[in-house]
């Protein structure tokens, strides 16, 4: 048994508004660079919709993440070792730019420069790549609130085993927001697409990252990954991910995307996990058995044998203190509110979610029933089979048992809470019918609907023992070494100018 | 080396040794202090389709060019006369394989060529390297093309192996021997010339990806994972900050 600590995120899907903030911050943060401008390590989608990049869940197409061999053994789905060499002068199943969006700016000096004439200068779209008038198509939130989804959120894979049922106009739709980063998986299938080895898993805390100089522009990390959390630098030639900021985290700190949050969606915190045990629990023959696979690796820090492993293992005692302490670990595995996104892409994600109950309320007051009396949600939880249909594709391989029963669970929370508001005594028999006591009801409460901040991030900081040898010190992804450079161009874009 | 002109020795003695110095510093250098522009910079995030045809044909057809170059070059014909290798024998493989990677490179570089001048995305993201590197490119294939097809399929043939490859080898024993390349037609003097200055700026472009062959993936382990080093690292930006170990 070997014990590794490994950051996990959770998102309550319920708080998330929408408002993209933690998008733009993680821009300004990470992306505002040469070559990133199509990047969004956190992008937020609105769901059903087909996503960035477009259709990216559908891996008959795109081919990222794992499947079982004949042998019932994992295996790349895009193909093994030597079908990435004999694939290596074209990677087949690599997104191209058209499937982001094509990245634009404005000629903002027309403003300033434009003749004196009756009608004032307007802006119009300029192409990043080509710096040509682009006509506006797509963009990184263009399905935001649902925008075009009766045109295109049918391709929504989520939707294809209820396809002939779901009503996608205005009184029936229901939706949601879906906050994206790098799962930063257990068995990260952007790490084994890389033939060069340069993206790795950090050994003490999990995060995935690319080794800038060791990269070699094959890309296979783009396409092997199933989320399409790996982007090309299309300037410097290289891939580059979401880094969980581990600038931030190595101090304590919530990533950027956290702390900026406005709906207090996010939790960060650590779980233990035996890394022998990863490759058997990603190889679960039924996919519906994934999520239960992946849940049972998270250890009980509170358990004295995995505190005695863990110290063997090396893992430091405040981190092993901040485990028993995880939100995270909480949230998953105690309270198993939270899910993972596609487990069955068999990556083992490391940011999972809280299904939001919206869709269900919506759907329910469509219907003509009282959204606010749990009685009447719990008959929707059970007979509205849509919304949580949808759900189970997204968040549990198609298995609406786990859905169901987060949403139980967070109905029987607001309901004795209210009822304790508005009466002075919640009814624990609601609780008890979920599956909760008064303290994980209690614990619940304080994580989903009180959500401090020091109860949402329970970060340990890298040992001080290690200064001088952590990432923050010596890493940059934009090196002033690029040694190819660009030509100029007639527009005078921003980036271009200060490209060498 | 009595005899030569100053010409000759400029072009067939200095030129190649300064053209290999640079070469071979150039690479150490640019592996020391670029590792992060040490990169392939593919172009398929603008342009797939293609890229999908015409790279694989440009880099199969460029491999076997190089077993060529190396087959006729490097390996004295004697050798392959010991080994019972009839000269017809010989010849004919020669010309086929030489037709062979003459018709793959033309139709990748073709296909990669117009896709990058005639494609505004791919042609804004090129390199001043590429620039160069591509008409040096087209000028060493076409006088290879003339050589191989020209000389040796339809013309009168002409064999390089005791004049061109004389020199050649005579260059890597510190001895040089301009008899050989003197003697050779004018295409295969211009041809070697051209290659010299292209060997030259080789280790300053994105060529440098074909010395990165990840054939090691073969055998490693898929999940790779780094520990930190409780050394502190000597210099900011090495990768070899982090230590590799791996499972699987
Ligand atoms: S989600 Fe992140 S860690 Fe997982 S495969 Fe994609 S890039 Fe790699
Ligand atoms: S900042 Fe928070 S609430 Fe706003 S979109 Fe992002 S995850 Fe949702």
């Amino acid at each position: 048994m070997r014990v590794r600590a490994q950051f996990m995120m959770v998102m309550a899907l319920d708080k998330c508004i929408g408002c993209h903030t933690c998008s733009v911050t993680c821009k300004q943060a990470w992306t505002n660079r040469n070559g990133t401008d199509y990047v969004w390590f956190n992008n937020v989608e609105t769901k059903p919709g087909i996503g960035y990049p477009k259709h990216y869940e559908d891996q008959e197409r795109w081919k990222g993440g794992w499947k079982l061999d004949g042998r019932e053994r994992l295996q790349l789905k895009a193909g093994g070792r030597v079908r990435k060499l004999l694939h290596i002068f074209a990677n087949p199943d690599l997104p191209v730019i058209d499937d982001y969006y094509e990245p634009w700016t404005y000629d903002y000096g027309h403003l300033v420069q434009a003749p004196l004439g009756d009608a004032a200068p307007v802006l119009s779209a300029r192409s990043r790549l080509t710096g040509k008038p682009t006509a506006l198509e797509w963009g990184p939130n263009w399905e935001d609130n649902l925008g075009g989804a009766t045109e295109r959120a049918r391709e929504d894979p989520n939707l294809a085993s209820i396809q002939d049922r779901v009503r996608l106009d205005y009184e029936h739709v229901f939706m949601f927001y879906l906050p994206r980063i790098c799962e930063h998986c257990l068995n990260p299938s952007c790490v084994a697409s890389c033939p060069s080895g340069a993206m790795y898993k950090r050994e003490e805390d999990g995060i995935v990252l690319v080794d800038q100089d060791k990269c070699r522009s094959w890309r296979f990390c783009v396409s092997g990954c199933p989320y399409k959390k790996v982007y090309f630098n299309h300037v410097t030639g290289k891939a580059e991910k979401c880094t969980f900021c581990y600038a931030r985290v190595e101090d304590g700190e919530p990533t950027i995307c956290s702390e900026t949050c406005v709906g207090r969606i996010r939790y960060i915190g650590i779980v233990l996990y035996d890394l022998d045990a990863v490759t058997a629990a990603a190889s679960a023959l039924d996919e519906r058995d994934l999520v239960e696979a992946h849940r049972d690796l998270f250890l009980d820090a509170r358990d004295p044998d995995v505190v005695a492993a863990a110290q063997d293992s090396g893992v430091p005692h405040d981190w092993i203190e901040a485990a028993q302490h995880s939100p995270v670990y909480a949230l998953a595995r105690e309270l198993r509110v939270a899910l993972p996104l596609h487990p069955e892409f068999r990556n083992l994600p490391m940011v999972w979610y809280v299904p939001p109950l919206a869709p269900v309320l919506d759907s329910l007051a469509v219907a003509g029933f009282d959204a606010e009396d749990p009685a009447d949600v719990f008959a929707a939880i059970e007979h509205l089979r849509i919304p949580i249909e949808y759900l189970a594709n997204l968040l549990a391989a198609g298995d609406v048992a786990p859905v169901e029963e987060s949403l139980r669970k967070q109905t029987a929370m607001r309901a004795y809470k209210r009822a304790e508001q508005l009466t002075g005594r919640g009814d624990p028999a609601v609780a008890e019918a979920a599956g909760l006591d008064a303290a994980s009801l209690e614990h619940l409460y304080r994580l989903l609907a009180l959500a401090n901040y020091d109860e949402r991030y329970v970060i340990p900081r890298s040992h001080r023992e290690d200064v001088g040898a952590l990432q923050t010190e010596h890493w940059s992804l934009d090196f002033p070494g690029v040694f190819e450079t660009r030509r100029g161009q007639e527009v005078p874009l921003p980036h271009r100018k200060e490209a060498r | 080396m009595t005899g030569a002109a100053g010409w000759e020795i400029l072009l067939f003695v200095a030129l190649p040794y300064v053209a290999l110095t640079v070469f071979v510093v150039g690479h150490v250098w640019r592996y020391r202090f670029d590792r992060f522009g040490w990169t392939a910079r593919s172009s398929e995030l603008y342009e797939k389709r293609w890229l999908q045809l015409g790279s694989p044909l440009f880099h199969l057809g460029v491999i076997l060019a190089v077993a060529g170059h190396v087959l006729g070059i490097l390996v004295p014909e004697s050798l392959t006369e010991d080994l019972g290798i009839p000269e017809s024998l010989y010849a004919f493989v020669a010309a086929a394989g030489g037709t062979t990677a003459v018709v793959l490179i033309l139709a990748g570089l073709g296909i990669l060529s117009v896709r990058r001048i005639t494609g505004p995305r791919v042609r804004n993201a090129s390199s001043t390297s590429d620039r160069i590197m591509y008409p040096l490119m087209w000028i060493m294939i076409l006088l290879g093309v003339l050589e191989t097809v020209g000389y040796n399929v339809f013309g009168p043939g002409y064999d390089y192996r005791p004049t061109v490859a004389v020199w050649f080898r005579s260059l890597f024993v510190f001895d040089p021997d301009v008899s050989g390349i003197v003697a050779a037609p004018v295409v295969y003097q211009v041809h070697v010339t051209v290659a010299w200055l292209f060997l030259a700026l080789f280790p300053f472009t994105r060529l440098v990806h074909a010395w990165s062959l990840p054939y090691s993936y073969l055998w490693r382990p898929y999940i790779v994972y780094r520990r930190r080093r409780t050394r502190p690292d000597p210099s900011p930006g090495e990768s070899a900050a982090w230590t590799t170990i791996a499972r699987r």
